[in-house]
C-alpha cells in the first residue's frame, strides 16, 4: 500500500503540551494550574439564550458569515470598545473559535514561501497553520527584559522581502504580556513602511489589567486596512465549549476567508451564535466582574512569587503568569515533570510555547483563590527542597 | 478600594487582612482603616456564616410570613416593624411593596414553635390585619451560594 499521509502534516510537531497532558491524565489527585480556559461557568443569561434558541427550534445553518444580528452586535462592540467602525456586511466573519479564524487568515493570505513573523512564546497554532497554508514561519524570540513585548528592533531584524504577515498575539498566552499604545505605534510604523499585514489575535483583550486603556493595532493610523483582528467569546465570556470566535478585517481579505470557511465549515454553530448575541448585548458587567476576580488572583500570585523568591515580570493581560525558574538549574520540562511527580502540581513548561520559553513556566490563574493557595503551598515546598539540595 | 473591598468580603469575610491587601493591591494599614470606617459608618453590619443546618442533627424550621398591617399615623410602618423584629426568633423583617406590607423571616425549632409564634405573638399585635405563613421546604440557594452542590472542575487538566 502507498503511504496515505501528507508529508507536510506528518512532519508537523505535535503540541508540546500533549506529552504533559498524557502524564497528568494518568495521575490522581493532581492540582492543576495548567488550563487555558476560564474557571467560571458561562453567565446564566447567556446559556439561557442558547437553550431558548433550541426550544424555539432555531437549529438550522446560519448564513456562512454568521447571523446578521450577531455581526451587527460585533460591530457595535468594536465601536464601543475600540472606537473602530466595521461594516457587518463585508468586514465581519463568525468562526468556530478564534482558532479557526487564525487558520482562515493564513490560508486566505499566504502564497507558497511567503513568511509569517511569529513572536514567541505564543499560542501553539500560528506555526502549524502557517505551514499548512504553505507559508514559512519565522520566529521572533521575545525577551523578559522587554516584558515579552515585541520591540521595533526585533521586528525590523526579522523582516525580509518575503515577509507577508506579522502575528500579534497580545494580550499573550502564555506570558500575559501586553502591548501599550507606545509599543504599537512603533510596530505600526514598520508594518506600513515594509508593507506587511497583521493578524492580531486579541482573544484576551477583555482580560487587561493595566491602567492605560486597552488599544488595538487597528487603532494605529493606517493599520485597520491591513489587519485581520481576531477575537471571540471563549475567554471574555467564559464560553470555550461553545466554540465561537470572529474575525474583522478589510473586505478583500474577509471575502476570501469566508470562502474557505464556507467550504470547510459552512457556518459556526447556530445555538452558540444566538447565545453570543446575548453576551454582547448584556454581558459587559459579567466580563467586568470576571476581570476583577482575575486581577485579584494575579496580584495574589505575584505576591506569592515575590515571597518565595521566584522572579516574575508583572504581566498585565490574559490569565497567565510566566515566572522564571532559571535559578534552579533545571530545564522547564524537568522542573514541571518533577513538580508533577513530587507534589502532584501540574503547570506547563514554557517550552510548550516556543523554544525561547525555556527557563519559564506558564501558570494559569483561571482557578479560585483557594485552589491557587493550595497550589502555591505545593510550589513552595518543592522550591524549598530544590534549594536545600 | 471601598467598593471592591465590600464585594470581596461580602463573599468571604474570613480572608485575613494581609491577603485582602494583596488581592486589592492596597496597603494593609489602608485596608484596616477602611474596614474600621465601614463598620463605624454602619455599612458593614456584621460578619455571618452561612450554615446548611439540614446537614446537622439540629432541627430547624424556617418560615416566611406575609403580614398585612395598618400603618400608624406619623410612624408609618416603623413602629410595628420594630415590635416584630425585637423578637429574637425573627431573622429578618422587610417592608414590601405590593399585596402585603411586611415580610417576616423566622426560624424556630419546630413547626409547632413557629405556629405558636404566629398565632400567639404576631397575629395578636394590634395593627396586624392578617398573616400568611409559608414554611420553607428546601433551600436551593442562599446568599448567592448554591446549597449542597459541590463544584467539580470538569475542565481538561492541561490545555494550551
Amino acid at each position: 500500500m502507498r503511504n496515505p499521509l501528507a508529508d507536510k502534516v506528518v512532519e508537523m510537531k505535535p503540541s508540546g503540551i500533549r506529552k504533559f497532558f498524557d502524564i497528568v491524565s494518568e495521575m490522581e489527585d493532581v492540582i492543576s494550574l495548567g488550563v487555558g480556559e476560564p474557571d467560571f461557568d458561562t453567565p446564566w443569561h447567556i446559556r439561557d439564550e442558547g437553550i431558548y434558541s433550541l426550544e424555539k427550534g432555531r437549529t438550522f445553518y446560519s448564513s456562512n458569515a454568521g447571523l446578521k444580528e450577531l455581526r451587527m452586535e460585533i460591530c457595535n462592540y468594536m465601536d464601543r470598545k475600540l472606537s473602530v467602525r466595521y461594516d457587518y456586511k463585508e468586514e465581519v466573519l463568525i468562526t468556530v473559535g478564534g482558532s479557526e479564524a487564525i487558520d482562515l487568515a493564513m490560508r486566505a493570505m499566504l502564497n507558497p514561501g511567503e513568511e509569517v513573523l511569529i513572536p514567541q512564546p505564543c499560542f501553539v497554532s500560528y506555526e502549524p497553520c502557517t505551514i499548512l497554508a504553505g507559508g514559512v514561519p519565522v520566529v521572533i524570540e521575545l525577551k523578559e527584559e522587554n516584558e515579552f513585548r515585541l520591540t521595533a528592533k526585533e521586528l525590523l531584524d526579522a523582516v525580509t522581502e518575503r515577509t507577508k504577515i506579522l502575528v500579534l498575539p497580545f494580550p499573550n498566552n502564555p506570558t500575559g504580556a501586553i502591548m501599550e499604545r507606545k509599543d504599537l505605534e512603533e510596530i505600526a510604523r514598520i508594518v506600513e513602511e515594509k508593507d506587511i499585514f497583521v493578524i492580531s489575535d486579541e482573544i484576551y483583550s477583555e482580560l487587561f489589567y493595566h491602567d492605560e486603556k486597552y488599544v488595538s493595532i487597528v487603532n494605529m493610523p493606517g493599520m485597520k486596512e491591513r489587519t485581520v483582528l481576531i477575537n471571540g467569546f471563549s475567554k471574555s465570556y467564559a464560553m470555550t465549549g461553545w466554540r465561537l470566535g470572529y474575525a474583522c478585517g478589510p473586505k478583500e481579505i474577509m471575502k476570501q476567508m469566508t470562502k474557505v470557511h464556507q467550504f470547510a465549515i459552512m457556518c459556526a454553530p447556530t445555538t452558540s451564535q444566538y447565545a453570543a448575541i446575548e453576551a454582547l448585548k448584556n454581558g459587559d458587567e459579567d466580563v467586568e466582574e470576571m476581570r476583577k476576580e482575575y486581577n485579584r488572583r494575579r496580584r495574589y500570585l505575584l505576591y506569592a512569587f515575590r515571597e518565595m523568591g521566584l522572579p516574575c515580570f508583572e504581566p498585565y493581560g490574559a490569565f497567565y503568569v510566566f515566572p522564571c525558574i532559571k535559578q534552579f538549574g533545571l530545564t522547564s520540562d524537568e522542573f514541571a515533570t518533577r513538580l508533577l511527580e513530587e507534589e502532584k502540581l501540574a503547570v506547563v513548561p514554557g517550552t510548550a510555547f516556543g523554544d525561547c520559553g525555556e527557563g519559564y513556566l506558564r501558570i494559569s490563574y483561571a482557578y479560585s483563590l483557594d485552589n491557587l493557595k493550595a497550589a502555591i503551598g505545593k510550589l513552595e515546598n518543592f522550591i524549598r527542597r530544590l534549594r536545600a539540595d | 478600594m471601598r467598593e471592591e473591598l465590600l464585594s470581596v468580603i461580602e463573599k468571604n469575610s474570613r480572608m485575613d487582612l494581609k491577603e485582602l491587601a494583596v488581592i486589592l493591591g492596597a496597603e494593609e494599614i489602608d485596608v484596616v482603616n477602611e474596614l474600621a470606617d465601614l463598620e463605624r459608618e454602619g455599612i458593614i453590619c456584621g460578619y455571618h456564616t452561612l450554615i446548611n443546618w439540614e446537614k446537622t442533627s439540629i432541627e430547624k424550621v424556617s418560615a416566611l410570613i406575609e403580614v398585612r398591617v395598618t400603618p400608624q399615623r406619623g410612624q408609618g410602618f416603623d413602629n410595628i416593624a420594630e415590635r416584630i423584629y425585637k423578637y429574637p426568633e425573627v431573622d429578618a423583617v422587610y417592608l414590601i411593596s405590593g399585596g402585603y406590607d411586611l415580610l417576616v423571616s423566622l426560624e424556630g425549632k419546630s413547626l409547632k414553635e413557629v405556629a405558636q409564634f404566629v398565632s400567639d405573638k404576631l397575629s395578636t399585635l394590634e395593627s396586624v390585619l392578617s398573616t400568611a405563613t409559608h414554611f420553607i421546604l428546601k433551600k436551593y440557594k442562599d446568599h448567592g451560594t448554591v446549597i449542597s452542590k459541590k463544584n467539580e472542575d470538569e475542565r481538561e487538566k492541561i490545555m494550551p
